[in-house]
């Protein structure tokens, strides 16, 4: 498998920090509370991890060790604001609705740790495919999570499309169950603990089929001599 | 010995020093160029709420400059000095827009957005933030019901001193089982509103 392939391998299934390294959990759970806030903040979270990534790397080795962890949190707020100014002033209504999310990227444990494990010793271009990747990974958790619970707790999908890309999108706004009266349980904050214990335990699963097949039919009722 | 670790410690210091240079200035860059959109897009953003409260036909003045800042009132639960915006049509007072804060929510203060016409009745009342429960407390807030449109066109004079209730407690406001705490505090605030604007009527066109 070329460098490349097996980043982005890493990012999305082995080492997804969603649902393997868990990390950046607050984020995780507070805001998938619609597909497109899932979806919004995975990639404003992307941004920055590839920018970051891509930012520490070339300079890595003029960071002496003593200051590495300063100068990384340095430029990652940095990062972090940009966005947020950002968004603040092109997605007024997103802002609203993701809030104090975006200003807390800045202490997401995953950005720092692919800095530290991974942009620190790596060239730019590995780094940032490695930081997006990761932050891909992330979204796509954030997105099927922000799914289930949108769908389960509210009936609809894609609610919210229209603050996040202009009135004109309302349209897409999906109703899954006509005339419902939302099942709380999935907004609130246990909802996603629950959907996001469903998420690990299927991707356990399906890592646990793979390294070890189900035996073949009639396999399991050999006799034992 | 020591002149390696003063070389070092210097070598740190300045690598230090010219990240932090170079960020800030990126940063100042930003902040400067994204300033200007992100004002608008909170004046535009302010001036939609507004516009659900105040329709268009009513005034024509900038509701966004036409501001005047008043003292903090026990009426309107404010502790510091808050702006209200004022509507004008053809130079005569149309409606004022006062923001009011109501202490007594399921949690936390519930501010609320209010717009009175000149004849003391209600224009429209919206919920600005609050932290009630969601799925029970929530319906005071436009986007989750129309709960908030009973206060249209009330006022002193049509509902009396002791019907400015939720039905609870005896008044003539409506409200959904289970939550009670939260209407009867935007009823509250909405009647001491618009006593404040009954006594400093002359005031707030001034």
């Amino acid at each position: 498998m070329s460098d490349f392939k097996e980043i982005s391998y890493n990012g999305l299934w082995k080492q997804n920090p969603g649902v393997v390294q868990l990390l950046g959990l607050c984020p995780t759970l507070a805001v998938t509370t619609s597909v497109v806030n899932g979806v919004s903040l995975g990639l404003a979270t992307a941004l920055v991890m590839a920018a970051s990534n891509g930012a520490v790397s070339p300079v890595r080795k003029f960071v002496p060790d003593e200051i590495r962890v300063p100068v990384f949190i340095l430029v990652i707020a940095a990062l972090v604001t940009v966005i947020d100014l950002t968004i603040h002033g092109f997605a007024e209504p997103l802002h609203k609705v993701l809030g104090i999310f975006i200003p807390l990227i800045v202490v997401n444990c995953i950005v720092l740790a692919r800095v530290e494990s991974f942009a620190a010793k790596n060239p730019p271009a590995p780094a940032m495919w490695d930081g997006f990747m990761m932050g891909l990974g992330l979204t796509i958790v954030l997105a099927i999570l922000g799914g289930m619970r949108e769908v389960i707790g509210k009936g609809t999908l894609f609610s919210g499309l229209d603050l996040a890309l202009g009135p004109q999108f309302k349209q897409f706004v999906v109703t899954i169950i006509p005339d419902y009266h939302g099942f709380l349980l999935a907004i609130l904050p246990p909802g996603a603990f629950l959907g996001l214990a469903c998420l690990i335990a299927f991707r356990n699963w399906a890592e646990q089929r793979k390294s070890n097949p189900a035996p073949q039919a009639g396999g399991a009722l050999k006799p034992a001599h | 010995m020591s002149e390696r670790i003063f070389q070092h410690t210097r070598k740190t210091a300045l690598t230090l020093i010219a990240f932090a240079f170079v960020f800030t200035t990126l940063l100042a860059y930003v902040f400067q160029i994204t300033k200007a959109p992100i004002a608008k897009a909170e004046a535009e953003a302010r001036l939609a709420l507004f516009r659900q409260i105040v329709p268009e036909s009513m005034h024509d003045n900038d509701l966004l400059k036409d501001s005047i800042t008043i003292a903090p009132n026990d009426l309107l639960g404010n502790k510091q000095a808050s702006i209200a915006n004022r509507a004008y049509l053809n130079d005569r007072p149309a409606a004022v827009i006062l923001e009011v804060i109501a202490h007594d929510g399921y949690s936390g203060d519930i501010k609320l957005l209010i717009a009175i016409r000149a004849d003391g009745t209600i224009s429209g009342v919206r919920v600005l933030t609050h932290k009630e429960t969601p799925g029970l407390g929530d319906y005071i807030d436009i986007a989750k019901g129309n709960w908030i449109k009973l206060f249209d066109n009330e006022s002193l004079t049509k509902t009396s001193e002791q019907n400015w209730k939720v039905k609870k407690d005896g008044g003539l406001f409506d409200y959904m089982a289970g939550a009670t705490i939260t209407p009867r505090a935007v009823v509250k605030a909405v009647h001491q509103a618009l006593q404040y604007f009954e006594a400093n009527k002359q005031a707030l066109f001034a």
